[in-house]
């Protein structure tokens, strides 16, 4: 029992606790900023694509290029690249302020593909009693769709949030900081198997977390 | 009320043209419950979904109310959407809303803001397909039928002129059919609502309809009043959706009039004929001796009729005299054969 006194003595709590913090910092502010432009440009997705509603082949393959470049690129190359755009937009490219950005760029098309492939999920026939009854497109998604592929929304948004845990860990590149970053400059690189072993299982218990609450709040909102 | 001229519509698919529906000329008139029967592929489908526009005519012109609907274009294509009902083989509730929700929607599309007269509108339409106490469930909780109900309701809620049924019955066993057929004859009868409903079984369209068209390859082959479409199949494809509803076999029928002596005629009638004792009557009078060798009577929509194939024995004098009685009667008779048929050996 004494060594492991000694293991949690020889541990900086602080660091881990100011790391911890870091890392919910920049998920929920990633999560929400992903959220609120991925939801739309999925919706987007949807709407312009074969046989849909609003059906543009050239506006659907356009973004469906844009998504997939982005989806392609590796986040770290993603995360230099993004270093111009980063300043202009939070005056820093570094810390938990410059790792955001970069956060929301690589996950909106990821969201959106997923948004994209929870609206398809609905049942045409849905779509069709809704033209039937004289709603607008707008009152189609607004009213039907969006309500009809909540559940889908909320899963592909609870796969985000966890993608987003996994890309933090990257953000230590640029001094963004988190969990995933201690990890690797402790206990990876000064081999500290003490801090990599806890930063590994606060990593667990928050992706364990999302999936929970995820989970939780899709079986609320399934009525089938 | 609902005029087709000429309708065609031509699907494009890989490179091919499809027709699926050919030179359609149709009249529905107010009030009535029109029927369009065929096999699945024969452009049904296609065909009502032209009346509410949610395909487009290739050619021809869609009338309804006088208005062209092929013309119409944005807003003024939802109003005319939001005065045709349309209820759907799958039913296409919203899972997320409850019965109560899915009932408002095509109010709430209409525009209308008021809440307590949107949930009393709800109410009655709620009541009058028999789910007054239902409103509160989600479409998950309930049996195929309550679905169709929940479904004519939310078709009902603005009042419309018309209602399209896309196979209504088709995903319902053969009670509940019968119990939301009796539901569209009374929503039909009470509120003067044109119903077009499409069907691959004939016996939906004896139920409940008034007119019948027959679509065979995109065609419509054949069309009259239900009792004569019934009574007397001029098209083959007719002739099989009707053999198909009184579970008759063409060649079995046959079979069995080869084997029979006499002159084999068949009667068709309709209305209250059907309750006269007409055939006893007409065979003593002739001295003709008769055998029933199939037949039905039954009633076409609220209409009695009968069908019955005869073999006839007496002289040939006689027969003629009682096939002219029967006539005179307002009997349609057809002489399926004159004599009996050449021995063919010893029995």
């Amino acid at each position: 029992m004494d060594s492991l006194l000694q293991i949690i003595l020889a541990i900086d709590w602080a660091e881990i606790a100011q790391a911890s913090l870091d890392t919910l910092l920049m998920l929920g502010a990633s999560l929400f900023f992903t959220a609120l432009a991925g939801l739309p440009l999925g919706v987007l997705l949807f709407l312009t694509g074969p046989r849909q509603l609003l059906s543009q082949p050239v506006v659907y393959g356009g973004l469906s290029f844009m998504v997939n470049v982005l989806r392609s690129l590796p986040f770290i190359i993603l995360l230099i690249l993004m270093i111009p755009v980063t300043v202009q937009l939070t005056g820093t490219s570094l810390g938990v302020a410059g790792a955001i950005p970069p956060l929301v760029v690589a996950t909106i098309p990821f969201f959106a593909r997923l948004v994209e492939t929870a609206l398809r999920e609905v049942d045409r026939g849905i779509v069709e009693a809704m033209l039937a009854s004289g709603a607008s497109t707008r009152q189609i998604v607004l009213w039907a769709l969006l309500p009809e592929a909540l559940p889908g929304v909320i899963a592909a948004l609870t796969v985000t949030a966890i993608t987003l845990v996994a890309y933090t860990a990257m953000s230590g590149v640029i001094g963004g900081g988190g969990l995933g970053d201690l990890a690797v400059r402790f206990g990876y690189q000064r081999f500290r198997s003490d801090v990599m072993a806890v930063t590994v299982i606060l990593l667990l218990v928050l992706v364990q977390l999302l999936q929970m609450a995820g989970d939780r709040l899709v079986h609320h909102f399934s009525r089938k | 009320m609902i005029r087709l001229q000429n309708v065609g519509k031509v699907f494009n698919a890989a490179g091919r043209e499809i027709h699926a529906l050919r030179d359609v000329n149709l009249d529905i008139a107010r009030g009535e419950i029109f029927g369009i029967v065929g096999h699945s592929g024969a452009g049904k489908s296609t065909l009502i979904r032209l009346l509410n526009r949610l395909e487009g005519v290739s050619s021809g012109r869609i009338e309804l109310d006088g208005e062209d609907v092929t013309a119409l274009d944005g807003e003024a294509l939802r109003q005319m959407r939001q005065h045709v009902g349309m209820i759907f083989q799958h039913f296409n509730l919203l899972g997320s809303r409850t019965v109560a929700q899915n009932v408002a929607m095509p109010l709430r599309i209409a525009g209308m803001k008021d809440g307590a007269a949107m949930a009393a509108r709800v109410a009655e339409l709620l009541e009058l397909v028999g789910l007054a106490d239902q409103g509160d469930k989600y479409p998950s909780q309930l049996s195929g039928g309550q679905k169709q109900r929940v479904g004519i309701a939310r078709a009902l809620a603005n009042s419309p002129k018309l209602l399209l049924c896309d196979e209504a019955t088709s995903a319902l066993d053969p009670q509940t059919t019968r119990s939301v057929l009796d539901l569209l004859l009374q929503i039909n009868e009470k509120l003067g609502l044109t119903i077009v409903l499409i069907t691959h079984e004939m016996d939906v369209v004896r139920a409940i309809c008034d007119h019948v068209a027959v679509l065979d390859g995109g065609v419509i082959v054949e069309q009259g009043p239900v009792t004569q479409v019934f009574l007397h199949p001029q098209h083959p494809t007719t002739r099989r959706f009707v053999l198909e509803a009184e579970n008759l076999d063409e060649n079995d029928e046959d079979q069995m009039l080869a084997s029979v002596p006499g002159c084999i005629v068949r009667l068709s009638y309709v209305g209250e004929r059907v309750y006269e004792p007409m055939l006893a009557t007409v065979a003593r009078e002739y001295g003709v001796d008769f055998c029933i060798l199939s037949g039905r009577v039954e009633r076409i929509k609220h209409t009695p009729c009968g069908q019955l194939t005869l073999a006839l024995t007496a002289e040939a004098a006689a027969v003629r005299g009682a096939i002219a009685a029967l006539e005179a009667r307002g009997v349609h008779v057809d002489v399926l054969r004159e004599t009996s048929p050449a021995t063919k050996g010893a029995l």
